[in-house]
């Protein structure tokens, strides 16, 4: 089962954007929707490194700032012609608070 | 001897529940009912109409003297319960004790108040009871100024009925858009507009600061500094679970009074129903669902097995007019896709969230006859993959055979109107076409049809292709993928419709996407400030990473900051800030860019608002080296130094930039002042280029130094530097009203022409005076320093990381 860690107040990011999160795994991108849905994905493009958290975040998807490869934030996939996949992690929210998988605070299995 | 039941709350929930057990057994219980509203059960959803005016109190009573007398309810009514004693079963008001064997706590929930200062002023309600509702209607009939707090469901209710008995109504809502639980941006947006044709005034992302006033409340004050006077606030942000008797009691409470599918408490005894109780970790706000609750506590009361399974429930307002409908679950998802129907015409936007074949999420508005067709098929969860391609125009379309788009035109009589705002018919439409117009041009010179607002131009061409024999026409390309419009009329109609939103634009234009894409964003933001600079807002969220930190990115996700130097001149003092901050934040590499200026490359982004900071203390400003907007100003000395200088051209490039700076455009501009022919500042590849001579000023416009070279061309001649400053600015103005977005100026030059742009700004005086006047209204609010901005106290945490797990981890 998940364990999450509480990360900050939803407040703390705005809506269509992203802050990030340092983890023990790389630094983490949390964003947030329009409708106040969040998600988090590693804050590295596979294009070319990337930071996801600095894209435009129209619907579900966030734009790359580099190249604008598109990923579709829900399965961390590269829409369209662009092959590549980011790494998502469980999120959620509640009672306004931001929380988010305990694994994070990890290191990297060998 | 009967057994004692006792209820708390003569409420929606515990007056159905009562009546069921009535019908079923109306021997078996005694009942005591206590109240703290000093009267019985009504239907407190009509407290709205009350409000409005549609309705009388008296209308709306469920349960009377006589239906208590008749059932032998001993009525407590005016007398809250204060305490339950679970050992001796007993429950106590101020007046007076009253034992159970069976208890039912059925309180509902007390509206919550925001801890701001003044909310304990007397003119400060909420919105659940008849007390509250005759404050509003007081309010209302005095024609004073109210202000609601909540852009809700109960909070719009509220609103539109004191405005509709006479009140002057501004609604606060902390979001970005109304009913942000119910409804999506276009849906709220559409919602909006409805409430102002009705004079009540909106304020999205507005926080309430504070409730202003001495004995009374008087006034509203926001986060952002605006003030609302409000002889009435009625505070609709929600509501908690009224869970206070049971907390006392022990009884097991998380959000709500925990209970089981039998709608049993912690104690064998109790029983809870209603908004005050949480089963299987949610909470309940609508009746709906209470209703069934009702129905499964009666049978447990009389000892029948039965269980409470929770439905979807769907959400109306109330509020003549203003016809919505939402259910289920719109969020966007993966394997989730939408089905978007907009008629901006008449106001209505509908969209149907489907997942595997099945509808999860409905959102109407405007036109809601279909709601719960829809609603229908979501609970039954129907496989609609037969009546998808027709599904979103309801069930009156359903059956026979499949509707393709092209037999939706030929169904059409030949009176039908396609263009409203020409009012010019399909059958007009046909017999253009067999007279020879057959270019989408051509139609609208002949027949004006699609040639105003142009929201009907997609149903045009399907009528011109149907009249030519089912050959599609190639439509002129779209913007991006969510919308046909092209960039020009997304312009135009931006201005002719008043369009002052992003959503608003989506939604009267008939966006396809529910959010827009990185490339139309953008675009309508800049359209949308460019057009509106004193009303709207710039949305950052909408911009570009380096228009958004304002600063450049680069490969590895580190940033330049490059300070504006006016015309490339600068100090001993600004030269030693710099340097002093490039030793503070160990920056990797300094270095002199082409638009003379100093550019520090490889700044963390955290250390951006301290950076800012140390340099804004030096009197610099941000140089905007990362914008669509005006970038450097470069210059030579001039006469002032050189032997062969003619005129002072540090000095007027420095004029220039103070005047430009900050200012957005199209795509980024840069000006080149030389003070002679010999053009050491290389004014002849800039987007505007002064060259001066003995006799004044040579402009010129439309050069560029990229990936393609392109010489200015002459635009203009003056002696009088003033004249030169006037034209400049005209020009940029010019460019920044029609311009399409990143069109670099020498492109905007090559689509409209340079004569266009003469007869504009040399020719015509008078507009080019305008010209001059639009560039400084916008000016007042653009020429302004972001760095400034964003490196506040307030501001800087933002910049950094949310949270730290390395740290915590360590610990
Ligand atoms: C203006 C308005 C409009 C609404 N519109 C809709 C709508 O359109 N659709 C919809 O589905 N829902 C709507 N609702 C919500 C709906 O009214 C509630 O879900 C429903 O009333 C909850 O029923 P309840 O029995 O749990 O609580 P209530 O109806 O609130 O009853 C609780 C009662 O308990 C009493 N009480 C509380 N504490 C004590 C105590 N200690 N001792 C004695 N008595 C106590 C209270 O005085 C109150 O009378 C609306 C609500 C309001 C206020
Ligand atoms: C991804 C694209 C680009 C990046 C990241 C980039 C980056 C930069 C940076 C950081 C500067 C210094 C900042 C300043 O002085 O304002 C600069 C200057 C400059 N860039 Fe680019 N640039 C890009 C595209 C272009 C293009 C397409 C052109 C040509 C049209 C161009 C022409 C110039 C010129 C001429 C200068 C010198 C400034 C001046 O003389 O006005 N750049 N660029
Ligand atoms: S452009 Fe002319 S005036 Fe300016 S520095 Fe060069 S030679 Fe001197
Ligand atoms: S010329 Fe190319 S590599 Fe050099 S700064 Fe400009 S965009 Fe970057
Ligand atoms: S690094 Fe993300 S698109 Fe190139």
């Amino acid at each position: 089962m998940t364990t999450f860690v509480d990360i900050g107040a939803l407040s703390d990011v705005p809506q269509q954007g992203a802050r990030v999160v340092k983890t023990m795994q790389g630094c983490v991108a949390v964003f947030r929707t329009s409708d106040d849905r969040v998600f988090a994905l590693e804050d590295r493009c596979p294009h070319k490194g990337g930071p996801l958290s600095e894209g435009i975040v129209h619907g579900d998807r966030v734009t790359c700032p580099l190249h604008n490869w598109v990923f579709d934030m829900n399965s961390g996939e590269a829409q369209g012609a662009d092959e590549g996949m980011v790494r998502t992690y469980p999120i959620r929210v509640e009672n306004g608070r931001i929380l988010i998988s305990a694994e994070l605070m990890a290191r990297k299995a060998a | 001897m009967k057994k004692k039941l006792v209820v708390i709350g003569a409420g929606m929930a515990s007056g159905r529940m009562l009546e069921q057990l009535f019908d079923a057994a109306p021997d078996a219980y005694e009942v005591t009912l206590f109240n703290g509203e000093p009267r019985g059960n009504y239907n407190r959803l009509m407290l709205s109409p009350v409000l409005s005016g549609e309705k009388t109190y008296e209308d709306i009573v469920t349960h009377d003297d006589d239906w208590y007398a008749a059932n032998g309810v001993d009525c407590r009514f005016g007398e809250p319960v204060v305490k339950i004693d679970r050992k001796n079963r007993i429950v106590y008001s101020n007046k007076g004790g009253a034992p159970y064997d069976a208890l039912v706590i059925a309180t509902g929930s007390a509206p919550f108040i925001i801890p701001v200062v003044g909310k304990e002023l007397p003119g400060v309600v909420t919105y659940r009871d008849l007390e509250d509702t005759h404050a509003m209607i007081d309010a209302g009939v005095a024609g004073k100024d109210a202000v609601v707090i909540g852009g809700g469901l109960l909070g719009l209710e509220a609103a539109a009925g004191m405005a509709a008995r006479g009140a002057k109504v501004t609604v606060i809502h902390l979001m970005g858009h109304l009913m942000e639980r119910q409804l999506d941006p276009a849906a709220g947006y559409l919602l909006q507009k409805d409430l102002e044709k009705r004079g009540i005034k909106v304020h999205c992302k507005g926080a309430t600061k504070a409730i202003l006033g001495t004995d009374r409340a008087e006034a509203v004050l926001l986060e952002d500094g605006t003030v609302y006077p409000a002889d009435l606030v009625c505070m609709a942000v929600g509501i908690r679970p009224e869970t206070r008797l049971a907390n006392d009691a022990h009884l097991e409470v998380e959000r709500g009074i925990v209970v089981d599918d039998a709608m049993r408490t912690s104690d064998p005894h109790i029983f809870a129903l209603g908004e005050c109780v949480e089963h299987r970790k949610q909470l309940f706000g609508l009746v709906a669902p209470l209703y069934d609750q009702a129905k499964v506590l009666a049978k447990t009361l009389l000892d029948e097995a039965a269980e409470f399974v929770p439905v979807q429930t769907a959400t109306k307002l109330k509020v003549t007019g203003c016809d919505l409908f939402s259910a289920g679950d719109f969020a966007e998802g993966e394997g989730r896709e939408d089905i978007v129907f907009r008629d901006p015409g008449r106001g209505i936007y509908k969209r149907l969230v489907l997942q595997d074949d099945r509808i999860i999420g409905v959102v109407m508005y405007g036109e809601t006859g279909d709601g719960n067709w829809f609603y229908g098929m979501m609970k039954e969860g129907t496989d609609i993959s037969e009546m998808r391609e027709t599904l979103i125009f309801g069930p009156a379309f359903q059956g026979g055979s499949k509707l393709d788009p092209m037999a939706a035109v030929a169904a059409l009589p030949p009176e039908a109107e396609i263009c409203g705002c020409n009012g010019v018919s399909k059958g007009t439409i046909m017999a253009a076409v067999a007279g020879g117009a057959c270019t989408l041009d051509q139609m609208r010179a002949c027949t004006k049809a699609s040639a105003s607002c142009g929201t009907c131009t997609g149903l045009v061409q399907q009528v011109m292709a149907f009249a030519m024999g089912g050959e599609v026409q190639e439509a002129p390309a779209g913007m991006c993928k969510c919308t046909d419009h092209t960039h020009e009329d997304v312009r135009r109609l931006i201005k002719t419709m008043a369009l002052k939103s992003i959503p608003a634009v989506m939604q009267e234009l008939g966006w396809k996407t529910v959010g827009g894409c990185h490339s139309c964003r953008p675009a309508l933001n800049y359209y949308l400030l460019a057009e509106y600079p004193l009303e709207y807002k710039d949305d950052r969220q909408s911009r570009f990473v380096n228009e958004r930190n304002h600063a450049n990115i680069q490969k590895d996700g580190t940033y330049s900051v490059v300070p504006r130097m006016w015309g490339g001149v600068t100090t001993p003092d600004e030269l030693r800030a710099i340097a002093d901050a490039a030793d503070k934040y160990n920056v990797p590499m300094v270095k002199v860019t082409g638009g003379q200026r100093i550019d520090l490359l490889g700044v963390k982004k955290e250390d951006l608002p301290h950076m800012w900071a140390d340099l804004n203390a030096a009197g610099m400003v941000s140089g905007a080296a990362y914008s669509k907007g005006l970038r450097t100003v470069k210059t030579c000395v001039g006469k002032e130094f050189c032997r062969v200088g003619t005129q002072d051209s540090t000095g007027l490039g420095i004029k220039l930039e103070k005047l430009m700076w900050g200012s957005w455009t199209p795509h980024k501009l840069k000006l080149g002042v030389s003070g002679c022919p010999r053009n050491c500042a290389e004014a002849t590849c800039k987007d505007i280029g002064v060259v001066c001579v003995d006799s004044g000023y040579n402009i010129s416009i439309g050069g560029a130094a990229g990936m393609e070279v392109k010489e200015t061309e002459h635009l203009a001649s003056t002696p009088s530097e003033e004249e030169t400053i006037q034209i400049i600015l005209a020009v940029t103005q010019l460019y920044r009203e029609n311009g399409k977005y990143l069109d670099r100026l020498w492109k905007w030059m090559s689509k409209v022409g340079l004569d266009w742009i003469k007869a504009q700004v040399v020719d015509d005086l008078e507009n080019r005076m305008a010209l001059v006047e639009r560039f400084e209204i916008s000016q007042s609010v653009y020429r302004t320093d972001p760095w400034a901005e964003l490196s506040t106290p307030a501001e800087t945490p933002k910049w950094g990381p949310l949270a730290d797990l390395t740290l915590e981890a360590a610990e």
